[in-house]
């Protein structure tokens, strides 16, 4: 099986005048097809970096870097643009949802700077599904003030998907949600991850990471631990024994 | 180039902000409405101005005769008593462009008819000068050769006449009273209205100039004479014609000044395009001016939408859209403003001027040059002042752009 991502040596390096700020050094990482990694670090342990050049965003200061193996090191803006549009699918923190713009014609962006010959009725129909897959099939016409923080992040999903890309990658999905409706957002990225879609997502809470199926550790731009999570938690457990406690706390019914 | 979609994008953004987009419009609105109410009051007063001097007849050439010095007083034009009948049946029958002579002589009289009477000009013309100044009569007709020959008591009248001493209407083949003497009215001449000058043209009996001579101003000589070339492009050889025929009557030597003057109407057509274009340049001045203005409203609002959709663009650029789309977009939707706002202002251009002219009387013409080259400038003013806010956009990182609150 070929490998999905593959750094190799990766080094960034900000250079604001006189301070030097070395934010990556020399990480390797390499990803499989149908990963679900959970990439972990304190603040400034270049995670963020990191998760920038995974994403197409920004190029590495030294270091290769093989998107589905496209050396992605050393394209230009444009390149880099249609790479995004074609390999990769974000996710972000603030779920960074078009407002008065509807869940399904925010799902529809991502299609619309693809390439060309996809007629307005695919687009929808393929649109339409995604929103069906994170289960906001019945929210398509909804405009983004209109749900709430967890049905935002599921039509964010939806857009990320919507191109097929090789890997879904996602900046601290769950850091602007309460905790339950955390679990639900990773239920639905463990949904995702067992119908082969990879995912790489990014996040400083351990519990968050336990979902997931491998744990990368960050430290000052370095990579200190890889390893496999072995008591892995499963979303939908942890909801209905979430239910459970609810209803003897006389919560709900 | 995604073109299409882009336009879909921008319009869609420009109607989530409708209040937004009509106000930064305005400026445009009122730039162009304002050039089209201008434009168009310019055109329609200077066919009016036109068609006044059309009015005066087509290739008319005025002949006076020279002033006279009497006791140190100097009598100005047509006081010299040196022009006279046979000078003028000479430019019509030996000047081979002039196709018709109207001796003019002019005066006030006090005339009665039906018990009224009323103070007003009496001109001795010749039985041409209706044709030569292209006016028609409403009812009746002019009087003839043979009736100017003869210095017979006939005359026609203006409209106002009719309306002072004729109010019972129907004064064809009435008499009327000047000075006395009896004429009969033959025809009414169709109302002209007021002159460049501000006369009632419409305010005059009309007699054979022969009965002028003879019956009030009891002389010889004549004023001036109308005289009508046949093409505008003869007019300044038959003026040099005249001119030579006049000398060698008058028998002046080589060297010595002329005892007449040659004028033509050119002037007064000069005089009134002068006018015309000093307008135009001023028009085109405000034009200016108010599509500058309007640029920069567009461009300062753009600027602000550009700030205030940092992270849409940081989200579009990470998920595949090049500088390029953003740039398109933003400039697609400057374009969109400023014709919007170029038709919306041609709308109210036109309908500004028709109730001008509608409530004011004022005479406009709705030029077509105008309103395209409306269009076309609104256009080009939304292409110069969304580049920049566009390719600001279009620059922008797509990391910090995210990251933007």
């Amino acid at each position: 099986m070929s490998s999905v991502i593959k750094l190799e040596n990766i080094h960034k390096v900000y250079d604001s005048g006189e301070v030097k700020v070395h934010a990556v050094r020399g990480v390797s990482i390499e990803m499989q097809k149908g990963e679900f990694v959970a990439l972990m670090g304190a603040s400034g342990s270049g995670k963020s970096t990191l998760m920038n050049l995974l994403g197409c965003l920004d190029r590495p200061t030294e270091g290769r870097y093989l998107l589905d193996g496209i050396d992605v090191s050393n394209l230009n803006r444009n390149e880099l643009a249609d790479i995004r549009n074609k390999k990769l699918g974000f996710v972000f923190q603030g779920f960074n949802l078009l407002s008065r713009t509807t869940a399904l014609e925010n799902t529809e962006l991502p299609m619309l700077y693809g390439k060309r010959g996809t007629s307005r009725r695919q687009m929808r129909e393929r649109a339409m599904n995604c929103l069906k897959i994170v289960g906001l099939g019945n929210r398509a016409d909804h405009f983004p003030s209109q749900l709430s923080g967890g049905q935002q992040q599921r039509a964010a999903i939806a857009r990320g998907l919507v191109n097929e890309p090789q890997v879904l990658l996602a900046d601290e999905p769950t850091g602007n949600l309460d905790s339950r409706t955390s679990i639900e957002v990773m239920g639905v990225f463990q949904r995702l991850n067992q119908e082969g879609i990879t995912i790489l997502m990014v996040t400083h809470e351990l519990d968050i990471a336990r979902y997931c199926k491998r744990n990368i550790i960050l430290r000052d731009g370095e990579l200190v631990n890889d390893i496999q999570v072995p008591d892995r938690l499963i979303a939908d457990d942890e909801i209905r024994r979430l239910q459970e406690a609810e209803a003897a706390a006389k919560l709900t019914k | 180039m995604r073109f299409f979609f882009t336009i879909y994008v921008a319009l869609r953004a420009l109607r989530r902000n409708k209040m937004r987009s009509i106000l930064t419009a305005l400026g445009i609105i009122i730039g162009v409405g304002a050039v089209i109410v201008m434009v168009s009051i310019g055109d329609g007063s200077e066919a009016q101005i036109e068609a006044q001097i059309a009015a005066l007849g087509q290739n008319i050439i005025l002949v006076y005769a020279g002033s006279a010095t009497s006791g140190g007083a100097r009598t100005g034009y047509g006081g010299a008593g040196n022009l006279s009948i046979p000078d003028a049946l000479a430019m019509k029958n030996e000047v081979r462009d002039v196709i018709a002579v109207s001796p003019e002589i002019r005066g006030n009289s006090q005339v009665l008819a039906n018990g009224l009477n009323w103070a007003t000009r009496i001109m001795g013309e010749s039985e041409d000068y209706l044709d030569m100044r292209q006016w028609p009569l409403s009812e009746g007709a002019m009087f003839t050769e043979q009736e100017v020959r003869t210095s017979a008591k006939v005359c026609v009248i203006g409209k106002t006449i009719v309306t002072n001493l004729f109010p019972d209407g129907d004064p064809v083949g009435k008499t009327l009273r000047i000075r006395n003497m009896p004429f009969k009215i033959l025809g009414v001449l169709v109302p002209k209205g007021f002159s460049l000058q501000g006369t009632d043209q419409d305010d005059m009996v009309m007699i054979p100039y022969t009965s002028a001579m003879k019956r009030f101003s009891r002389q010889t000589f004549l004023p001036f004479v109308n005289v009508q070339a046949d093409d505008s492009e003869h007019m300044a050889v038959a003026e040099q014609d005249i001119s030579n025929l006049m000398r060698d009557r008058h028998h002046i030597n080589e060297g010595r000044d002329d005892d007449f003057t040659v004028r033509d109407q050119q002037e007064i057509a000069d005089a009134a395009a002068a006018t015309t274009a000093t307008m135009r340049y001023l028009l085109l001045a405000v034009a200016c001016v108010s599509l500058i203005v309007g640029g920069i409203g567009i461009m300062n609002i753009m600027l602000v939408s550009v700030t205030e959709r940092t992270r849409e663009i940081g989200i579009r650029m990470a998920v595949g859209a090049h500088g390029s789309d953003i740039r398109m977009q933003f400039l697609i939707e400057a374009v969109v403003l400023s014709l919007m706002g170029g038709l919306l202002g041609i709308l109210m251009g036109v309908s500004g001027s028709k109730f001008l002219s509608w409530y004011n009387h004022w005479p406009t013409l709705i030029s077509t040059v105008a309103i395209v080259s409306a269009v076309i400038f609104s256009g080009a003013v939304g292409i110069c002042f969304g580049y920049y806010p566009a390719s600001k956009a279009a620059k922008l990182d797509p990391i910090e752009a995210l990251r933007y609150e």
